[in-house]
Formats: structure tokens, sequence, C-alpha cells
């Protein structure tokens, strides 16, 4: 039991990340019509947010400290942050470490922006061609984006860690009453499930609750008439392609302390995003959610020893298994419309 | 009414003439036919570096390209010579290798196999590469290992620490500098002995590839013998990122040690979640719970971070060692690019000088010249001490560094420190034992190509 509870808590953390990811994807495929294979890149972009601010505010400059010596055995050139000399070592100190969650302020802008831009300057001029092209389009930029990250912060991963007091892990066990360690969890891994379900909230909520969020919906529905009712509809899509991106960038943000991000971190979400969209059903929000935290909860499920060894490779095969099994049984995915994607 | 003037002597006459006359070119080229691939007739060799320029090993790579022109450098009488004034064989004078200048091209092995043997071909056939060095992965190596054999091409391997690569999968034209996945663990279980007793239960989480395998088999091996139980070993798929799901019943098994037979990235996330998920936090069995990396790289204590501390790994080299060979070449790489070397990139600089040597030694260019004068061949100088390249298999053999993360790095690159030096006698292995691939595995003969 507690074996089972500890692999669905795996589950709903890793199918957080698969439900925003597909999040986005969904709401650009239900807007633009577009297939967007740049939307893992987008993640790895927000993900490198946290870098970025981390490494802003960690910003150093140099002190000879002649008693300790360098690889050459030069005196040492000792980094201080600005930082801790502008606000004192201890508020310094404290700003670096929250470098993550004041991230997210960097990167809802950072993403409307990119999002903005990529949908502006390059995918607009795709709508009317066949999907084959906009995956090939967004795709090279997807690689484009890596590469530019790759430029600026090399190949290997870079730790990002979460702020001090959510470090280590809490004994979920001991409180539901099973025997000490049975249960055992990150902190961090619950505040990252916990943000996304706001996220995922918040999203609900902007297009259930506002003006905007109606109009968008129709345009959804029929985008002709929303059209013909004197609405620039265009332009909202626009906006939510920006948001679409900022989702992605804020799964990502999240994400960097969990996986030490790196710049091609993006196309390992991106394929299993793809899977998600599909057997959630295309087009369909809470379809893209419900099977991202499905997905992740089997994927999680398969990994166990005792999964593995019934069935070895069971847990490199689960999410397409599950996807062929959808596909067949319920062609349109787990809460898919008619008509989208069939013509 | 035609007159046929054909008669059996004339035939015979006009069949040598024009038999003479097919097998003169044949004559007078033989001499100068190349008795080898790519035997270099101007005045450069052209040697190829084939490393991960792109994917997530490109840092690596890079770090190994630097060190390999260095070494042509130094090799062409350029910079401060770094450890040609400590190696111990005086055969090369810094005028190239027999007189020739070296130059080199560059591949870009991907870390995938076959895009590793695509650029090691693409170097031998279109650049007249006479040698291939360097790489990051012991599939990487088998695979280049295997067309260097066939194409006649000798093959200094990079950073590949699998028992394959100089074990079942050995090969004549084929050298491994680097340590292998068995030294570690004959090198790290006295250590772990010492430090966290000898009644322990260990959790492997183990890559599913071939360096996985060996580096699992070895250290489950060697910590058994030390009255370590293996408790369970679970395959992680290569591709894995969050390992969650894996590290999550670790706690509950009754293990209270965890073993990472992970390497690069996987290393990294596995590393880190572990540490995220409280194991070194915990105790069990009434003792700490510990991790134990058992194969360690300078990059992935970087990407690792602060989770490094305390956790017990091994390397072929660090920049630290004091032996004048590794001061000259740490001065030398520092003083060029701002850095100390990695040890990947320390076995590609001493691979490529090993191979100038061998060369020169020889007096010819010729492969299986070459593998010869390797084959047995003692020397020091180059930074990791006393050292043998056996001629059995063509592992090199010398000390064993046993590193522990340091608990507070006092810049970027002091995060590991070294613990023990194992001594070489302590990580030898009979050429033809079990776990390199026993008494069938073979070199094969040289192939000289051409």
């Amino acid at each position: 039991m507690d074996a089972i509870l500890l692999q669905i808590l795996n589950g709903l953390d890793k199918g957080s990340a698969y439900a925003l990811i597909a999040l986005g994807l969904t709401l650009i495929f239900g807007t633009l019509g577009v297939v967007n294979f740049a939307h893992g890149a987008l993640f790895m972009v927000g993900a490198f947010c946290a870098i970025f601010l981390q490494r802003l505010l960690g910003t150093s400059f140099e002190i000879i400290d002649e008693t300790q010596k360098d690889f050459l055995g030069n005196p040492l050139k000792v980094q201080a942050p600005y930082i801790e000399y502008w606000f004192g070592k201890d508020i310094g100190a404290s700003i670096i470490d929250w470098s993550v969650p004041l991230a997210i302020l960097l990167t809802i802008p950072v993403m409307l922006v990119i999002g903005y831009v990529m949908e502006r300057g390059l995918i607009r001029h795709f709508y009317k061609r066949p999907h084959a092209d906009q995956i090939l389009v967004t795709f090279g930029l997807a690689i484009v984006l890596q590469e530019i990250i790759k430029y600026f912060y090399g190949a290997n991963p870079i730790q990002a860690p979460e702020p001090s007091a959510f470090k280590g892990s809490v004994d979920l066990g001991m409180m539901l009453g099973f025997q000490a360690n049975a249960i055992v969890y990150p902190i961090w891994r619950l505040v990252y499930f916990a943000f996304s379900v706001v996220i995922i909230a918040g999203v609900f909520a902007f297009l259930q609750f506002t003006t905007f969020g109606m109009v968008v919906r129709a345009g959804m529905v029929d985008r002709e008439t929303v059209g013909m009712l004197g609405i620039n509809i265009d332009k909202r899509f626009t906006i939510m392609f920006g948001i679409a991106a900022a989702v992605a960038g804020l799964a990502g943000v999240m994400y960097a302390p969990i996986n030490a991000p790196n710049y091609h971190m993006g196309m390992d979400f991106l394929v299993l995003s793809f899977v998600v969209v599909v057997v959630g059903g295309m087009g369909s929000l809470p379809g893209a959610v419900l099977a991202g935290f499905l997905l992740g909860i089997l994927e999680s499920a398969a990994s166990t020893t005792w999964a593995t060894t019934t069935i070895p490779g069971i847990n490199q095969i689960i999410i397409y298994l599950v996807a062929i099994i959808v596909l067949l049984t319920r062609p349109r995915g787990l809460m898919g419309r008619k008509g989208v994607m069939e013509d | 009414m035609s007159k046929n003037d054909l008669t059996r002597r004339g035939v015979l006459k006009t069949g040598a003439v024009a038999g003479a006359g097919l097998a003169v070119p044949t004559i007078f080229t033989a001499g100068s036919a190349r008795a080898f691939t790519n035997e270099p007739t101007g005045s450069n060799v052209v040697l190829g570096f084939n490393v991960p320029q792109t994917g997530p090993y490109a840092d690596e790579g890079m770090d190994e390209l630097r060190a390999q022109e260095l070494a042509v450098q130094h090799l062409n009488g350029e910079g401060d010579g770094g450890c040609l004034a400590t190696f111990s064989s005086k055969a090369l004078d810094g005028t190239g290798i027999l007189g020739k200048k070296v130059t080199f091209v560059t591949g870009d092995t991907q870390t995938k196999s076959d895009a590793a043997r695509a650029a090691a071909k693409s170097m031998i056939e279109k650049d007249g590469a006479i040698m291939i060095n360097g790489g990051s992965s012991s599939g990487v190596a088998v695979a280049v290992q295997g067309l260097c054999q066939e194409a006649g091409i000798i093959f200094m391997a990079g950073l590949t620490h699998s028992n394959d690569t100089t074990g079942k999968d050995r090969k004549k034209n084929g050298f491994r500098h680097f340590f292998n996945a068995y030294m570690s663990a004959a090198a790290l279980a006295p250590v772990l002995e010492k430090a966290y007793g000898t009644d322990r239960r260990a959790y492997h989480l183990t890559a599913d590839y071939t360096w996985g395998w060996t580096q699992q088999e070895s250290i489950a091996a060697s910590t058994e013998a030390m009255g370590w139980e293996t408790v369970e070993n679970v395959l992680t798929p290569l591709a894995a990122t969050d390992f969650s799901s894996y590290i999550a019943p670790v706690l509950n098994s009754g293990a209270d040690v965890l073993v990472l037979n992970h390497y690069g990235g996987n290393m990294v996330n596995s590393l880190t979640q572990a540490v995220q998920f409280g194991l070194r936090d915990k105790q069990v069995n009434g003792k700490n719970f510990e991790i134990v990396v058992p194969l360690y790289s300078e990059l992935m204590a970087a990407g690792a971070g602060a989770n490094v501390a305390g956790v017990y790994g091994s390397m072929n080299y660090n920049w630290q060692l004091d032996n004048e060979g590794s001061k000259a070449f740490v001065k030398s790489f520092g003083e060029k690019y701002g850095r100390p070397p990695s040890n990947s990139a320390q076995t590609c600089y001493a691979q490529v000088l090993l191979y100038a040597d061998a060369v020169a030694r020889a007096g010819s260019f010729d492969p299986c010249a070459v593998a010869e004068a390797l084959e047995g061949f003692q020397f020091d100088g180059l930074g990791n001490g006393p050292t043998l390249y056996r001629a059995e298999d063509h592992q090199c053999f010398k000390d064993v560094l046993v590193m522990k993360g340091k608990e507070a790095p006092a810049n970027e690159f002091d995060l590991l420190e070294i613990v023990d030096v194992t001594p070489v006698a302590q990580v030898e292995y009979p050429a033809d034992h079990p776990m390199f691939g026993g008494a069938e595995a073979t070199l094969g003969e040289c192939n000289p190509g051409a």
C-alpha cells in the first residue's frame, strides 16, 4: 500500500510537468491550429531563466586572498557577490538562496515576449501550411533555441537549488500512519505539484471567467464567426500563444531544482508531452491535464522493481502502450472533440 | 577470301608482350604502394580527434579537444613543451613526429556509436588521418575501435571505463590509457570498508548499457568480497532524467548504501534527486545512509554541485596530483586555457604523446609497428606516475585515485579531493579474467590496412 502511494506521489509530480507542457501545447493547437514542436524548448528556456537570475544575483567582484592559492599556485581570487556587499551578507545570501522562486517574476514577461515574437515573427507564416511544415519549422526553432542556450551556458547541467527552507524531505508515511521511511518525499516536489495545480487552475479560471477567455473559447470553436462579429481574434490568439509559452516557462523554472537544467532538457519532455496531448484528445484542455497526470502515474508505477521484473522494459514503453490502446479504443483521445485533427 | 596470319607462336609472343606490358606498372608501383592505411607521404601527418562536440557530453569533448590541441603544439615544438620534458621516453624532440609536422582534424561523436563511426570514417578516408584519438563513452569507444581495426588505423581511446573496451571487445589496433570499472571497484572497496565498515547493504541503480553493467558487476563483486550484501540492482534507462521512481523505494528496501552506477547527466540527476529525497540525512539499520558514485569526473561534480559533498568515487587522474608530469601538464594547460584539465583531457593528451612516441621509437607510422612499440611499454612523467601498457589486452595499469566530494569547496575547480592513491598492484587482474571476456577474449591480428 505504501509503495503504491509512493508511486502515485511520484506520478503526480511527474504528471505535473507533463500536464503543464501539454496544457500549453493544447492551448496553441486549439487556438492557432499549430503543432508546436518548440514547446519543449520553451520549457527549457524557462528553466534557464532560473539559471540566468541565479547568476545575475551572484554577480561578483574579485578579492585577492593571499592566504590561499589557486590551481596554478597564484593567490586565490575569491568571488564576492555584489548583492551581499550592497545588502549585507545575510540578506544578500537569502536573496541568492531564493533565486528560483524569484525567477518566476522574470520568467513570465520573458516568456510572454518570446511567445509573442515567435508567433508574430515566424509561426504565423505557417498557419495555412500543412502540419508537417509546422512541425519542421517549430522543430528547427527548438534546435535554434537549444543552441543559443548552449552557446551561453554550455552543455553541462547547471544546478539551480531550491531555497534552503524547502530542502530535504518529509516523511509522509509517518503522517499517514505507516512505518518510518515508508513514504519519504522531497519538499520541493510537493511544492512543484501545488504550484502546477495553481497554474492549471489559473489558466482554466482565466479562460472560464474573463471576457478575454470567453472570446478565446468562442474562437476555438468557430474562429470565422467570432471574426465576423468584429473581434480581432488573431490578436487574442497571439496573446494566448504568449500565455502558453509562459505556462511552459513557469513549468521549467520551478522544475530547475528537480533536474539540473541543460540545453536539451526540453526534448526529454517534448515527445512525451505530445503523447499526453494525443491521449488526452487534441484540442481538449481538461484532456491534456487529465492525461498528463494519468500517464505520469502510470509511468511511475511501471518503474517499480515489481513491474520491471515482471515485464522487462515496461517502464520505457508504458506511455506508448497506453497511447496505442487509447487511440485504438478512443481515436479522439480521452476527451477529444469531434472534428479536431480528423480532416 | 580472307587470310589468317595467326600462328601459335605469334599468339604466345603477343600474349607475352601484352602481359609484360600490363605487369610493368604494377611492378613499378609496387614499391611505392602504401603498405598501410594513410601512410604519410608529405611533410605533414594528420591525427584525427574524435570527441563529442554536440550533445550532452559536448563540454567534456571540448576539454578533450583542448588537451589534444595542446599535445599537437608540444609535439611541434610550440608552447612550453608540457610533458615532453617530464616524459620518461626521450624519443620526442618537439620536431613533430618522425620530422613531419603534426596537424589534426576533428570529428563529432555526438556520443552516438553510428555518428562516431561516421566521423572517424570520414577523417580516415577523406582527411587521411593516421590515427583516431578521444571520445567520452564506452559504447562509442567499442564501436570506433572496431572501425579502426577494420580500417588498419590505431585507435587511442579517450574516456571509456567499461571493462569490455579492453575485455571482450579488445582489438589489436586499439589502446586504452583510461582505467576501467574493475579498477574503480578494486580501488574503492578498501576505502569504503574503512569508511563504512563491512556490514552494509547496498542498493544499486545502474545505467542500462555496457558501461553500467560492467561497473555494477565490478562494484558488487568487490563490495560483496568484503562482506557487503547487494540488496537490489535496478537497471535504469540511459535516457532517464527523473529517477524519483527508482530512488523512492530505496529507503524502504533495508539498504543503507546507494551505489549510483551512472555517469554524466544520469549521475548528476540521480545524485541530486537522491539528496533531495533526503537519503543522506537518514539512518537505516542504525547507520548513516551513504551514497557512492564509482566513477567521478570534474564536469559531473560541477553539474552535481554541493550534492557531491562527502560522496566517494574514483578517478583516472586529477589535476591535484603532485608529481612532475602532472605539474607540467596542469601548468601548460592552465596557462593556456585558464582552468585545470579534466581527467578525460589528461587521458587524451597522454594518448597523443604516447602514440607519437611509439611512432618515433618504431621509426614508422605502420600501425603494426606502432602497436608493437606500445605493447608492454613502461613509462612515467605524463601525470599518472609509473604506467604500463599491458601487451595482452592493451590496457594501461597505473595507480587509481579514490576521490571524495569536498564539503566546503574554495572555488569552482575545488569540488573533489584525493583521499587515497590506490597502488597499481591492488587493481591488477589477469588478462583472461572472467569480467574481461575470459580466456576467449583475444586481441586478434594487427591490421595495417591498405
